[in-house]
């Protein structure tokens, strides 16, 4: 709660720092800005709300137990493999995602993997893309850039095999 | 202050490269756009310069997948759960969309705002096709400051790309916010995973957005050779 508050107060800061900045250059520079951020909040609400409400329907036919039983203590690039693709299949948002890897590195997962897994949430969760970048982003970078994120994964768990345990 | 109107689809059907300086269609004739005596035209290089329209999508083939999925899920959901566990997700994910709303807005503003106040020449000297290493470490510095969480990091991505900002760049940029930016960290990670792994895992994560913004590049040059298809973005 008071780190939702944090971010909005620091959010709404950067607002107004930049505002300023565009202010300073002039009104019409700032009319401009304003009229265009309000047209692409306009024009994002309905791809927003596809995504918030969609990724809703989608969570709940994936059960987080289907998650947790691919993110089993499988040790090896398989398991890392499976944690990829079990991050890229989370459903719902950070909590989740979180709570999933928590839970597998309490029950005996290695180490590697549950990096693995929560690298590649972080990069590819399909509700955050669908929910979030492709609104946003042109869909052609956002596919590349899912296409280009696919190894990293992997790599962090590398790096996680060679320097060891936390 | 001129400000152009380019295409804003993500096909162009009249052609015209919303990226590139020279990419303008038409002007369009507003009051609030034109020098006026009240408000004469500022005089530096970047506002001087005609700024190119940010990318707007139509309904493209994304969204018609996701509706897809959507619908399947929503009649699966309905089959198990009847109309009831519709009707629960519904009003449970219309609230979540409430309180997202403000952010979304403050993130539309953020991206509007930067796009507008950062010169569409130094962004691509500090963040284009050319730009090298400095670019990539440029946008990692970028996503790991940047405040907020995806209502913000997105906008701005995509106001970078529009100012000039190549694809390794803003890949560098939105890795580095999703992985060792310090929001989600603070907010989920630590409190769930604990400092020890947090700091571990981003510790591991802190070469990962230099590396996919070049691997990027790298792939970027080869899929779309020449410097035309470059400019033919969105």
């Amino acid at each position: 709660m008071s780190a939702a508050l944090l971010i909005d107060i620091l959010l709404w800061s950067s607002v107004l720092g930049v505002g300023l900045i565009a202010f300073r250059r002039g009104r019409p520079v700032f009319v401009a800005s304003l009229r265009e951020g309000t047209m692409d909040f306009v024009n994002i609400v309905p791809r927003i709300a596809l995504g918030v409400i969609g990724s809703g329907y989608i969570a709940a036919i994936i059960p987080q137990e289907v998650i947790t039983g691919w993110l089993g203590p499988d040790s090896g690039w398989l398991g890392v493999a499976t944690a990829v693709v079990a991050g890229a299949a989370t459903p719902g948002g950070p909590v989740v995602g979180f709570s999933i890897g928590a839970v597998a590195l309490k029950s005996g997962g290695g180490v590697p993997q549950v990096v693995a897994y929560v690298v590649a949430w972080a990069l590819f969760a399909f509700q955050r893309v669908i929910l979030w970048e492709i609104p946003f982003m042109p869909a052609r970078f956002v596919w590349f850039r899912c296409a280009v994120s696919v190894p990293f994964p992997f790599v962090a768990a590398a790096i996680a095999m060679v320097i060891g345990k936390p | 202050m001129a400000r152009a109107w380019v295409c804003r689809h993500t096909v162009c059907i009249g052609g015209t490269p919303p990226l590139i300086r020279t990419g303008i269609t038409l002007e369009r004739p507003s009051p609030l756009s034109g020098p006026s005596p009240n408000h004469p035209a500022p005089s530096g290089d970047a506002e001087s310069e005609p700024r190119p329209g940010r990318v707007r999508k139509p309904i493209g083939w994304s969204t018609i997948i996701i509706a897809a999925l959507v619908a399947v899920s929503a009649a699966l959901v309905w089959r198990r759960d009847g109309t009831d566990g519709v009707l629960d997700i519904l009003t449970h994910d219309l609230s979540l969309f409430s309180g997202i709303l403000p952010r979304v807005l403050a993130g539309c503003l953020l991206g509007a705002f930067i796009s507008e106040i950062l010169p569409h020449e130094k962004v691509s000297r500090s963040l284009g096709p050319k730009s090298g290493l400095m670019g990539l470490l440029i946008g990692t510095a970028f996503g790991a400051i940047l405040p907020g969480g995806p209502f913000t990091a997105y906008p701005v991505a995509s106001a970078l790309l529009a100012v000039g900002a190549d694809f390794g760049a803003t890949i560098a940029m939105v890795v580095s916010w999703t992985l060792i930016g310090y929001g989600r960290a603070v907010a989920w990670e630590i409190p769930i995973m604990g400092t020890d792994f947090t700091l571990w895992r981003i510790v591991i994560s802190l070469p990962l957005p230099v590396l996919a913004g070049a691997l990027g590049r790298f792939v970027y040059v080869r899929l779309y050779p020449k410097p035309l298809a470059k400019d033919d973005e969105s």
